[in-house]
């Protein structure tokens, strides 16, 4: 059993590739559970950041600091009435969620969290991703069409045109990143999403660095146009409640509204992965190439450990400026024993991060490599994630027709510039 | 200010000749002429249709009927007067014509102000100025809708503060304080009183 | 608008919705109803739209009617004067300023210097907590979230020294017909000044947030032009009035309490629109605080009430007297017959002038424009239908 496990770690292919069917399988359930705790843990973080921003506090009750309010709202909108418009198409009411939530997770299959941490690497990876996550637009009409409601409709042709319009530049980003992978002895690049990630590794930078400022522009045209993408602020027209149109999901009540932003946050996990992968490194720590020396490595390796117990320490802060009240004695002991949590999970990667510095192919060596891996990844799309949120509380949001003229007149010919440069500077340097 | 008493346009009891005061305190005031070279021109153009006042230092115009909207098209036109500040009215029952309609104007290249103001009887309806300032659209609805006073020539002249089905015009003298429209009341809200 | 005559029982939209505009164009009719997040109270809009485009609006408004001005001939003056701040319930201070002032412009008497410049400041107070207001509920409509909690944590310290003063933060009724009834309280003075060092920072960081906001400028630039012609034929006023360039402010033009004491400046927009209408209110901002400032350092000593008689009993007559508000010019027409109680008081309400305004600068714009100039025309419906 354990030289099953063992063999599995030792792997350096994806279980697609390898072809076993049961390891893909339990990465499939792990990425499940890994998205739900994500989305959970974005709901929460959302509404707190949100609030720090507005000089409010958000959720403080449920929950110590709010923590368990998320769980509260998944409860409530599971046991809400499940209301569908007598006029609805009916099947098509019930299966537009479906479609935006297997569009949002079907993408999942190709993100790399490291090396050989991934479901399946593709050799069409990006062009999967880019594929798959489209059909979201299409989960978006058909919610807009099955509620026969004009308001809906509307909101979701809108929502769709958005998403179709900045596809193209988000598209065009991407085919330049892909072209800085051909810079290499061979002259072919690759699609796979782990390949390109190691054409970075072998090119020694990050493609946001590359031929500057070119790589930097496709990289900022496709951040902009992944906001886009997922209808956020400021593009959140489509669904801003001090609008006429009350957008696509107006029909919609409890679970399945729930689906919805379920999609929601999914996709603009999925696409700041995108990002992340094509230009920030994916699972690379920072200077991979720069600062080798072994200690450097366990330096870097301690860093998920150290996270965690910085956590931990909030959390325990948190628990100590309580008021020791007898009210808060629950949130007190709450927030204590997820403070121990954390400060247990921290202790934990610490001891693997300290085993693993002394032999190289033990388990505890593959451990901390895959926990890198997978910690440096999470890391840089949680960046991408409080972006979302940050743009959310400050900037008032595009009219809708700004939005378009935005995608097509202002996005759409600068990454056609770039596109073009980056192919002449590759060629010139190659 | 403190010159020979006239009779004021408001059909209050006649007030009594005040003595010349040097301090406008110790008698109330009472409204006197106004005398200007634009009031000059009017009164020799519209004689004795037309009246000049001031009282307490705002002067107005007291005027016939027949003279709207002549005399107020020929206040923007000529004398500037292109802002209309308000439109309303009053009610006197017990005169013969028994509403003040009342017109207050203000000029911003002389930054004056006037007021222009006649009377007509209920039931007689009152030619509107909407073409001579726009805002008197929503101000001659508003005097409508509290008065029953008809507009002449307004493009929608109907209730605006009240509801559309409302009958009765509150801020008549015969409307009581209590009263209200208990059928709209009953039909639309479903109570029986507002009360 | 040439609608057919209104019988008094059909509901507009009805007849609009049963002429079939769907068969012969391409119009529709949109309601924004009376309960909508965007429209600052009830006030129901219907939308005439070519597609997106808008061709005309009609405002019903009348939601909030309470009959004030009935009310106040069955009041006595005195007893009037609670009344007057629940129009403007976000300005309170100057309706009552205007009302007060227009009593006692028709006793013929003149509250003293000490109350004449407790008046002004505290109504350049309120015009910075309104103006305040409307800052945050515009750039919400607009989409910005945050400036409104920052503008109603900042406005709160406004609403501490009215609390601390009358006792009451919103419907203040500060003012008496002669003078104040309070007496400044001890560390007035100390409070006011604190105040000012603590918005003026503020105001820089609202305008860090939005003026050069390239989001906020394609919003609001070109969006609900109104030319100064139009503006003065349609009797707005305010600063609506000086963002279409004309330079009119009624405390320089004919000044009442004290303002003719201080020196402070009139902004005034260019074009009309929008983003001037920010402009401009921002900029009053800034005055408003170097009045106070100029106000706060010289209150005169002396009595805070005039010899007002117990009863008021104004002579028989008729005064309009009229004030810059917030909002636009805010003007008081009473007519006395000589006992306690106005024979009839009207109030001159900027916003429901205002408000006309709407449907001209909303002609040819698109639907997610309208809630923009309906909240730059700040409206408060309170004062709309009285």
């Amino acid at each position: 059993m354990l030289n099953f496990v063992m063999s599995y770690l030792g792997s350096t292919v994806t279980p697609g590739q390898a072809g076993n069917q049961f390891w893909a399988l339990i990465y499939v359930l792990i990425i499940f559970a890994g998205v739900s705790v994500a989305v959970v843990a974005m709901n929460w973080i959302e509404r707190k950041a949100l609030a720090h921003f507005q000089i409010r506090l958000g959720p403080m009750r449920v929950g110590p600091h709010g923590l368990l309010q998320p769980i509260a709202d998944a409860l409530k909108l599971m046991l809400k009435e499940d209301i569908i418009p007598a006029e609805a198409d009916q099947f098509v009411f019930w299966v537009a969620p479906l479609i935006g939530l297997l569009a949002a997770f079907a993408v999942y299959t190709v993100i790399p969290f490291g090396p050989s941490q991934a479901v399946s690497d593709m050799n069409i990876g990006i062009l999967f991703m880019l594929g798959v996550s489209s059909l979201g637009a299409l989960g978006i009409v058909v919610a807009g069409w099955a509620s026969n409601s004009h308001y809906p409709l509307i909101g979701a042709l809108r929502s769709t045109a958005q998403m179709v319009s900045y596809e193209v530049a988000m598209g065009l980003a991407v085919v330049s990143a892909v072209l800085m992978t051909s810079l290499n002895s061979t002259g072919t690049g690759t699609l796979s999403m782990i390949g390109i990630v190691q054409a970075q590794q072998q090119q020694g930078i990050w493609f946001i660095f590359k031929f500057f400022p070119l790589g930097l522009l496709a990289f900022v045209i496709f951040a902009i146009a992944m906001i886009a993408e997922t209808n956020r602020a400021p593009f959140d027209m489509a669904e801003a409640e001090s609008e006429l149109t009350a957008g696509y999901h107006t029909e919609y009540s409890g679970l399945r509204w729930s689906l919805f932003m379920l999609a929601e946050y999914a996709a603009m996990i999925a696409v700041s992965s995108i990002a992340v992968t094509l230009w920030l490194g994916g699972w690379m720590r920072p200077f991979p190439n720069l600062l080798q020396a072994p200690a450097w490595q366990f330096t870097f390796s301690l860093f998920p450990g150290l996270t965690f117990l910085g956590l931990a320490a909030i959390a325990g802060f948190g628990t100590a400026r309580m008021p020791a009240h007898s009210f808060f004695r629950i949130q007190r002991i709450g927030l204590g024993v997820f403070a121990s949590l954390l400060g247990s999970i921290a202790l934990l990667l610490l001891l693997i991060a300290v085993a693993g510095r002394s032999a190289d192919t033990s388990i505890a060596a593959r451990f901390s490599e895959g926990i890198d891996y997978v910690y440096w990844f999470v890391l840089k799309v949680a960046i991408f994630m409080y972006l979302f949120i940050w743009y959310r509380a400050t900037w008032p949001r595009y009219r809708f027709d700004q939005l378009m003229r935005v995608g097509w007149k202002v996005l759409l010919p600068i990454s056609l510039g770039v596109l073009i440069a980056t192919a002449i500077v590759g060629v010139i340097i190659s | 200010m403190a010159e020979e008493v006239k009779t004021p346009a408001p059909p209050a009891q006649p007030v009594a000749p005040a003595k010349p005061a040097a301090a406008a305190t110790s008698a109330s005031p009472v409204p006197v002429p106004w005398i200007s070279p634009m009031v000059e021109k009017y009164k020799s153009q519209y004689g004795s249709a037309l009246e000049a006042l001031t009282y307490l230092g705002q002067n107005y115009l007291s005027v016939d009927r027949s003279l709207i909207p002549d005399i107020l098209r020929l206040l923007r036109d000529g004398e500037q007067f292109d802002y209309c500040v308000d439109v309303t009215a009053v009610h006197y029952p017990k005169r013969e014509k028994q509403f003040d309609v009342i017109w207050i104007l203000y000029s911003f290249s002389r930054n004056e102000r006037m007021r222009v103001k006649t009377q007509i009887a209920d039931g007689a309806s009152i030619p509107s100025c909407v073409s001579i300032w726009a805002t008197a659209n929503w101000l001659e609805r508003e005097v409508y809708d509290m008065f029953g006073i008809q507009f002449e020539g307004h493009p929608d002249l109907k209730r605006i503060l009240l509801p559309d089905g409302w009958k009765g015009h509150p801020l008549r003298k015969d409307y009581d304080i209590l009263q209200q429209d208990k059928e709209w009341v009953q039909i639309n809200l479903g109570i029986e009183s507002g009360q | 608008m040439n609608a057919p005559t209104n019988d008094g029982t059909q509901d507009v939209s009805k007849r609009w919705l049963s002429e079939k505009p769907y068969l012969d164009s391409n119009e529709l009719i949109i309601n924004m109803g009376p309960q909508h997040p965007a429209t600052h109270g009830v006030l129901r809009v219907i939308l005439k739209l070519d597609g997106e485009r808008v061709l005309g609006t009609e405002c019903v408004i009348g939601y909030l009617h309470r009959g004030v001005e009935k009310i106040a001939e069955n009041r006595t003056y005195a007893m009037f004067n609670p009344y007057v701040d629940r129009m403007d319930y976000v300005a309170a201070v100057s309706n009552g300023l205007g009302y007060c002032e227009a009593v006692e412009k028709l006793l013929n008497v003149e509250a003293p210097p000490r109350a004449k410049y407790i008046r002004v400041i505290l109504t350049e107070l309120n015009r910075i907590a309104s103006h305040q207001l409307w800052l945050g509920t515009h750039a919400l409509d607009i989409g910005a979230m945050t400036p409104l909690f920052y503008t109603f944590r900042d406005r709160e310290e406004i609403l501490k020294i009215f609390e601390r003063y009358c006792g009451a933060r919103l419907t203040t009724h500060a003012f008496r017909i002669g003078g104040c009834q309070y007496e400044t309280y001890a560390g007035f003075e100390k409070d006011v000044k604190k105040f000012l060092t603590f918005v003026a920072p503020k105001i820089d960081e609202y305008e860090a947030l939005l003026t050069t906001n390239r989001i906020w400028m394609e919003r609001t630039k070109n969006v609900g032009v109104i030319s100064a012609a139009d503006a003065i034929a349609l009797g707005v006023t305010g600063p609506v009035l000086r963002a279409s360039g004309v330079k009119w402010d009624l405390r320089k033009a004919q000044p009442y309490a004290a303002y003719s004491d201080f020196d402070f400046e009139i902004p005034v927009g260019t074009k009309g629109d929008t983003y001037d209408r920010y402009l401009v209110r921002m900029a009053e901002m800034r005055q408003s605080l170097g009045i106070i400032e100029q106000a706060v350092n010289v209150i005169p000593e002396g009595p805070i009430m005039a010899k007002v008689p117990k009863v008021i009993k104004p002579p028989v007559g008729e005064i309009y007297h009229s004030i810059e508000a917030p909002k636009g010019e805010l003007g008081y027409f009473i007519v006395s017959d000589g006992s306690t109680q106005p024979y009839r008081l009207r109030v001159r309400p900027p916003s429901f002038v205002n408000l006309q305004a709407l449907d001209i600068m909303v002609r040819g714009l698109l639907v997610a424009d309208v809630v923009a100039v309906i909240g730059t025309i700040d409206i408060v419906l309170g004062e709309v239908d009285r």
